[in-house]
């Protein structure tokens, strides 16, 4: 299983630096979390890897592959991508979004063969929508559709899975449970990198964290050493006391605001 | 008593919630689409101011068969008229049809907007400035070959799609809202100068407001013959691109995640479909609704997936074609109706109908 690296890497959107001189690093079965405030630039890792903003300087490897000079095919058999608050053509079915995940290892007029049907299969069992496999998408709840677009992402038989807020708008149940999956397919090898808000269940559930602020990787280490009152002051500008998980001994956010009472 | 079940809304019972999952993809759909089609196509041959009776019509067209030989017991006349007048109309008609059809899914998976079709985004009525041009420079100077028209309606259709794609574009990047905003913005334009030389010409205005409306000179083959290579390879083009077109109706990020090379993929489609929309537009005039209509059709009663889609709609137009132009040359015999009057008369109800019984299910 290869090691994804980045180094020096920069990019920018139109007329803005979305990464400045980034690097990162991640193996095989590790959980990567991306935190930092709004507009901090936590999801501009993602789009680099992803190929969505091109990187204007500095390298990025899966094993030996350039991720930057890599065609979308090449590299969509290899990164996969959970999309936050995409559009889902309401009219196809469950099977049909998870079976288009096959797509980069089609040739254009190849249909699905049986091989595909077991892999989009195997991906919905392992994210837990193979009951609704012949439901059109456009019923689902928010949590579900969530779980289809992971099953889709799984059955591209990535390497490096992307997930983008992927428990933004959920409840604590579907939280957890996301999170528990994401857990899961790490464990199974993959490289987890997901850029999460909730720094509690990013403490919890990653085993490193990057702390981005206005495109700059302030910190990147294990979460008891990121979730530091003087990290999160300087990136969030809030004061935080620090505890720790009355179980797992994770560290736990709490915030503190001057202007209440004590 | 028997209680009555719950009939599943029909649009909800999308062919694969039919067949389940892993089952072959279904042929039943392509097998009544050719059934339907041949029917059509077999009325709208012994249909006519002429009665040709069926069998006769089969005899003249097997005894054309190399190796069959029937001795013809028919009047000459009804040959010609068999081979010469109604074959090469119902061809073009069923060009025509499948062209826009096909054009017009491709279009609105493409755009993600289902009222997405070739004359949304200019693409149609570039083509008709370019066709009014090509025929009125024809009938000023009338030994330049028929081939000028279908040239016309490329060009114009070409010139228009790459005016818009350039305004649409920002930055490297084509935003589809940008896209259809120069569309409309063109189209009115082309229109507007399609109507000024129409004016200017006023001696000939009669006969290209004919084509305008799209009606169907009786030019034998050879029209035929100079609109199927556009046909085919834009037909072809856009098969190819079925898969990514599914992917694309996500969104552009996510056809990219799943390996799509998507503003190359935007550019084939919109040649494809402009390749195509030109094969309508030069022998047919504007007939509306067809590219509208029927891939919304297909889409209500196959779903989404634009590899059943394309095909089918091909099929489907194509029929919807020839029947609209069945009832074009006979509800006021002799004379003829045009035949956009026709599929607006008969497109826009049935649309309508369509809509209020899909009400709440959406493909986009």
């Amino acid at each position: 299983m290869p090691l994804l690296t980045i180094e020096q890497l920069t990019a920018s959107y139109p007329g803005r630096v979305a990464i400045r001189s980034l690097t990162l690093s991640a193996q095989p079965g590790e959980v990567i979390g991306l935190i930092g405030p709004n507009g901090s630039g936590k999801t501009s890792p993602l789009r680099a890897i992803s190929g969505a903003i091109r990187p204007t300087a500095g390298r990025m490897f899966l094993g030996d592959l350039d991720l930057i000079q890599a065609t979308a095919a090449a590299r969509a058999r290899l990164v996969a991508s959970v999309p936050q608050g995409g559009r889902l053509p309401e009219g196809f079915t469950v099977g049909e979004v998870v079976l288009m995940g096959r797509t980069p290892h089609l040739a254009p007029l190849s249909g699905e063969q049986p091989h595909d049907y077991s892999i989009a299969e195997q991906a919905m069992r392992a994210t837990a929508v193979s009951d609704l496999t012949i439901r059109r998408i456009g019923e689902l709840s928010g949590g579900e559709q969530q779980r289809v677009l992971i099953a889709r992402a799984l059955a591209q038989e990535p390497h490096v899975l992307l997930l983008d807020e992927a428990t933004a708008h959920l409840d604590l149940h579907h939280q957890t449970a996301i999170m528990r999956l994401i857990r899961s397919l790490a464990r199974q090898g993959l490289i987890v990198i997901a850029a999460l808000h909730d720094l509690n269940l990013a403490a919890i559930y990653a085993d490193r964290l990057a702390l981005l602020h206005q495109g700059e990787l302030l910190a990147f280490d294990r979460p008891a050493a990121v979730l530091t009152p003087g990290l999160l002051r300087a990136a969030y500008a809030v004061e935080a006391v620090i505890t720790s998980h009355p179980l797992y001994g994770t560290p736990l956010v709490a915030l503190v605001d001057a202007a209440l009472p004590d | 008593m028997q209680t009555l079940q719950k009939q599943p809304h029909p649009v909800r019972r999308t062919a694969v919630a039919a067949r389940g999952w892993r089952l072959p993809r279904h042929r039943g759909g392509v097998i009544i689409a050719v059934l339907l089609l041949g029917i059509v196509t077999l009325l709208s041959i012994v249909i006519g101011s002429v009665a040709i009776p069926p069998e006769i019509a089969f005899k003249i067209l097997l005894s054309h068969i190399p190796g069959i030989a029937i001795i013809p017991d028919w009047p000459a006349s009804f040959e010609r008229i068999l081979l010469d007048i109604r074959l090469p109309r119902v061809a073009l008609v069923a060009i025509t049809g499948a062209t826009l059809a096909c054009s017009g899914a491709a279009y609105q998976g493409l755009f993600r907007n289902p009222l997405a079709d070739p004359y949304l985004i200019g693409v149609a009525s570039g083509a008709g400035l370019g066709a009014i041009l090509a025929a009125a420079i024809r009938t000023t100077t009338p030994d330049v070959p028929l081939l000028i028209i279908p040239f016309g309606a490329f060009i114009g259709a070409v010139a228009t799609v790459a005016t818009v794609y350039t305004l649409g574009r920002i930055g490297g990047v084509t935003p589809i809202t940008t896209l259809l905003l120069a569309g409309v913005a063109i189209g009115t334009l082309t229109s507007a100068a399609s109507t000024f030389i129409l004016l200017r010409l006023s001696s000939q205005t009669a006969r290209i407001l004919a084509f305008l409306l799209g009606g169907y000179a009786t030019g034998g083959w050879e029209p035929v013959l100079t609109v199927v290579p556009f046909a085919l390879v834009g037909f072809v083009t856009l098969v190819v691109c079925a898969r990514p077109l599914n992917l694309i109706l996500f969104d552009e990020f996510q056809a990219r995640q799943l390996g799509i090379d998507v503003e190359r993929l935007k550019l084939l489609v919109i040649i494809a479909a402009t390749l195509m929309t030109a094969a309508a537009v030069a022998f047919s005039g504007l007939v509306g609704f067809a590219g509208l209509i029927v891939p919304h059709t297909i889409r209500l009663l196959v779903g989404a997936d634009h590899r059943r889609l394309l095909p089918l709609a091909a099929l489907g137009g194509a029929t919807f074609l020839l029947l609209a132009d069945l009832l074009a040359r006979t509800l006021i015999a002799p004379a003829e109706l045009p035949l956009g009057v026709v599929t607006a008369a008969v497109g826009a109800p049935f649309f309508l109908y369509l809509l209020r019984r899909a009400k709440g299910a959406s493909f986009f």
